[in-house]
């Protein structure tokens, strides 16, 4: 089986090396049907590998310790969901898992698209063959996931050896958003290689108009959609696990998988230049080749210990493959590019600087210095090395005093962009739209400062959430309205035929909409607070309105791990709440220590207490407390977001409406048979998203 | 004026302002790396620069004293006294041969007084070398298995 699973990979590799070179001669010679074996060769792909992974899967669950990859990540008793995981929690399987998901993305690329766009599709199967070759190539020889234990003799015989039992899995991963959280990372990483192979066909093939976005918009969601939650499932998993109180720390690794999601949001908006008014063209090109190479940046980093010298004391010589890579995928861009640059020609100009194309303009431009900010300060130390010999980090300052006036100026323009006008805006629609929604936000702004809200970006942010919300309320009830009054129905329903009339716009204020409930939460950082104290039985700390008083220690030795356990009651106001009883607990087999951080969540506030250990002064336990506001915010957001990513991405409703024109019929008799019903919407709330 | 200029003027001016934050922010936060040996050779205001130095705790070295841990780091043959004076307790793995990694400042007196500690139990790092416990999996696990100490915490 593990020789099966080998050959599969190398079947793989040999496949999508076909499928390249058979793309290739079959552009040139134009023949039809090399074209057709390489596409079926690049799908190919996708089942060998779906082999592969399957086979070392099936060596997790038999307790197959004979392969080293299995000895080292699995034992036993693992739970099988852990098992199941443990194919992503070290680098041969993480890579071999990539591989599959990139696999899968080409498969379906390739296989819908069969029998359309037939002056893209071959250049785009071949830049995606060419990228699988990297990983599959890595696969086999660089990081083989079925190495076995054992060697070969002076006989050149092969000594398998196998161990009884298997290393385990790391306790900080045993976790179930540890198992949810890598696969939706990767989906996100992997999933802009379709945009990007894409990009690139229509560039190379000089693929007429802007037909290559129209074909990737769905892919680009989905991609972004994935990398999002990966994003906020990984915060939440450091916030529920690693005991620090927060979730986002500006380590190398998180802000590895924030880059490419800071240029993929920026080219989900600004293609609809490109789309509205043929504009940006180059610069939507490179944001998508930037996003492609941010995604392999990220890998590097997270597996290289290139930046992370702090935590990543073990190097790896798998960097050097991926700076490689990085560097070819670079100079075949630029080339691409520059060969091509005739026929990114710009259609139109900017007319006003208060008009969608403005906001957008500037929504790319600060996400874009988001991006570089993020970017310079991961790679300071390295960089500074270079230059002036020495290596300097930054540290969260750097990226707060930086990205916080960037995210706030976003979220400004998250309400007024989409409601410019495109080309120019007059005054009046400006003081239609704005008016009342930013007076509600300064009203609040005001009522909050009065009470002693004093945080100016949190105001600042409390301000901009109020009125991007009322302006996102505002869109869907003007536009129900009207559906309301012509259909009879109530709002709600009316909300709901207009959001699936397009999808893409209302889709895309929800995601908006769930940007402002992720900022509040983020705003509530500004308001933490939090307490360090010894405590022994019968002591009390107090932290906010809480007061937590220690009941008593306990520890508990098992085969697994030993735990030193505090017990806490919590008083509000003179009432005992609750108990909550953090503790902290050292696995013998892996000699890691982890917390068990207990938290007691409400939507005002998270109290979040550490058993941070003892004292090296008097071995008392040491007892911190954080209180935290508005933190499920974020997770909340994160929850609309997919809600709304899932809309924008579905069919505009148009089969339906000619049903409703019947119904309109029987009713008053006075609509028109047929008409499209969207048109009855006014001009400004539809399709100019 | 034409629009396009004053859309480059308002470029200007916010990334104008970002660059600004952007180096208040940097010279804030900015922590040098040095090897024990280079410490010898600083001079001036390199002195002063907070810095972060790694190096394996000596056998025996450690000693608890009231409000402060004191140490001895080593590497290379090259020694450094260190005094821990932060609040939070010293991670789990820090005990004799870890490898640690202090940050803080040097003192006049040629000790380092450290404001954060993590470490590394050096036994599970030589039994499994192949194991590259800092750099795990996963994009967003940041700290691996074995540094007890989350870099975000102060």
């Amino acid at each position: 089986m593990d020789i099966a699973g080998s050959f599969a990979l190398l079947l793989a590799l040999l496949a999508a090396l076909y499928s390249f070179v058979a793309g290739i001669a079959g552009i040139l010679t134009r023949r039809t049907l090399l074209i057709k074996s390489a596409r079926n060769a690049g799908m190919a792909v996708f089942f060998l590998v779906t082999f592969a992974v399957g086979a070392l899967e099936y060596f997790f669950f038999t307790d197959n310790f004979s392969l080293a990859y299995v000895a080292e990540h699995s034992n036993r008793a693992l739970p099988l969901f852990y098992k199941f995981a443990a194919l992503w929690s070290g680098q041969e399987g993480s890579l071999l898992f990539w591989t599959w998901l990139l696999s899968t993305y080409a498969f379906f690329a390739l296989f819908l698209n069969r029998n359309k766009h037939p002056e893209l599709m071959p250049f785009a199967g071949v830049v995606l063959a060419g990228v699988q070759i990297f990983f599959l190539t890595l696969n086999n020889f660089v990081a083989n996931a079925f190495t076995i234990l054992g060697g070969v003799d002076a006989a050149g015989a092969v000594h398998m050896a196998s161990v009884s039992e298997g290393h385990g899995l790391n306790p900080l991963l045993q976790y179930p958003e540890m198992v949810i959280h890598p696969p939706m990372l990767y989906l996100g990483y992997t999933g802009f290689t379709v945009p990007f192979a894409f990009a690139l066909a229509a560039l190379l093939g000089r693929y007429p108009g802007e037909k290559w976005i129209h074909i990737t918009r769905r892919w680009t969601m989905i991609a972004w959609g994935f990398q999002s939650v990966g994003i906020l499932l990984g915060a939440h998993w450091a916030y529920a696990v690693l005991g620090w109180g927060g979730y986002w720390a500006w380590d190398p690794v998180e802000n590895a998988s924030l880059l490419p999601w800071i240029t993929g949001t920026a080219f989900l908006h600004s293609v609809m230049m490109q789309e509205k008014r043929g504009m940006l063209k180059v610069w939507n090109v490179w944001l998508v080749f930037t996003t492609f190479m941010l995604c392999i940046l990220g890998t590097l980093l997270t597996r290289s210990g290139v930046v992370s010298s702090v935590h990543a004391f073990a190097q790896s010589s798998i960097g050097n493959w991926f700076v490689g890579f990085l560097a070819l995928v670079f100079v075949v861009c630029f080339w691409a590019w520059w060969v091509n640059r005739d026929y990114l020609r710009s259609d139109n100009q900017l007319d006003s600087l208060v008009s969608r194309e403005s906001s957008f303009l500037f929504n790319n431009l600060v996400l874009l210095a988001a991006c570089f900010a993020v970017l310079w300060g991961t790679l300071f130390p390295v960089l500074s090395e270079w230059v002036v010999g020495s290596k300097i980090s930054v540290g969260p300052p750097f990226f707060n005093k930086v990205n916080i006036p960037i995210a706030l100026f976003l979220l400004f323009l998250t309400g007024v962009g989409p409601l410019l006008a495109w080309r120019k805006t007059s005054f009046d629609a400006l003081k239609r739209n704005f008016a009342w929604p930013l007076g509600g936000g300064v009203a609040v702004g005001v009522i909050a400062a009065i009470f002693g809200f004093r945080d100016i970006y949190a105001l600042v942010c409390l301000i901009l959430c109020v009125f991007v919300t009322l302006t996102i309320f505002a869109e869907f009830y003007r536009g129900a309205r009207v559906i309301a009054s012509r259909d009879g129905s109530n709002l709600l329903t009316a909300t709901c035929e207009l959001t699936m009339r397009n999808t893409r716009r209302y889709g895309g204020y929800i995601i908006h909409f769930a940007i402002v409930l992720v900022f509040i939460g983020i705003a509530g950082s500004a308001f933490n607070k939090d307490v360090q104290m010894e405590m022994a039985p019968g002591d009390a700390l107090s932290i906010g309105s809480y007061k937590l008083i220690c009941q008593n220690f306990d520890q508990t030795n098992n085969n697994n791990f030993q735990s030193e356990r505090a017990t806490l009651e919590v008083f509000q106001h003179g009432r005992s709440v609750m108990m909550l009883y953090p503790e902290r607990r050292f696995y013998l087999a892996s000699q890691v220590t982890e917390t068990m951080v207990a938290i007691e969540t409400s939507p005002l506030r998270d109290l979040y207490v550490v058993y941070a250990g003892r004292s090296p002064e008097t071995g008392r336990p040491v007892i911190h407390a954080y209180l935290n506001p508005l933190v499920k915010w974020i997770w909340f957001g994160g929850l609309v977001l997919v809600l709304g990513t899932g809309i924008a991405m579905l069919p505009n409703r148009r089969t339906v409406l000619v049903l409703h024109a019947e119904k309109e019929k029987a009713w008053e008799g006075a609509a028109v048979p047929g008409a499209p019903a969207v048109a009855v919407v006014p001009r400004k709330v539809n399709g100019d998203d | 004026m034409k629009t396009q200029a004053k859309f480059l003027v308002g470029s200007g001016i916010i990334v104008a302002t970002l660059a600004s934050l952007a180096y208040v922010g940097y010279t804030q936060s900015k922590t040098y790396y040095h090897t024990i040996s280079e410490l010898g050779s600083l001079q001036g205001s390199s002195l002063h620069q907070r810095m972060r130095v790694s190096g394996y705790v000596q056998n025996g070295s450690i000693s608890h004293l009231s409000g402060q841990v004191d140490f001895v780091l080593q590497e290379e043959g090259k020694e450094l006294p260190v005094s821990y004076i932060g609040r939070d307790p010293l991670p789990d793995t820090f005990k004799d041969g870890a490898q640690a990694l202090v940050e803080g400042n040097l003192r006049s007196d040629g000790r380092f007084q450290a404001e954060q500690v993590q470490a590394k139990c050096a036994s599970k790092y030589e039994a499994v070398p192949n194991s590259n416990p800092g750099e795990k999996k996963s994009g967003q696990a940041p700290t691996g298995a074995d540094t007890t100490s989350y870099p975000g915490k102060s």
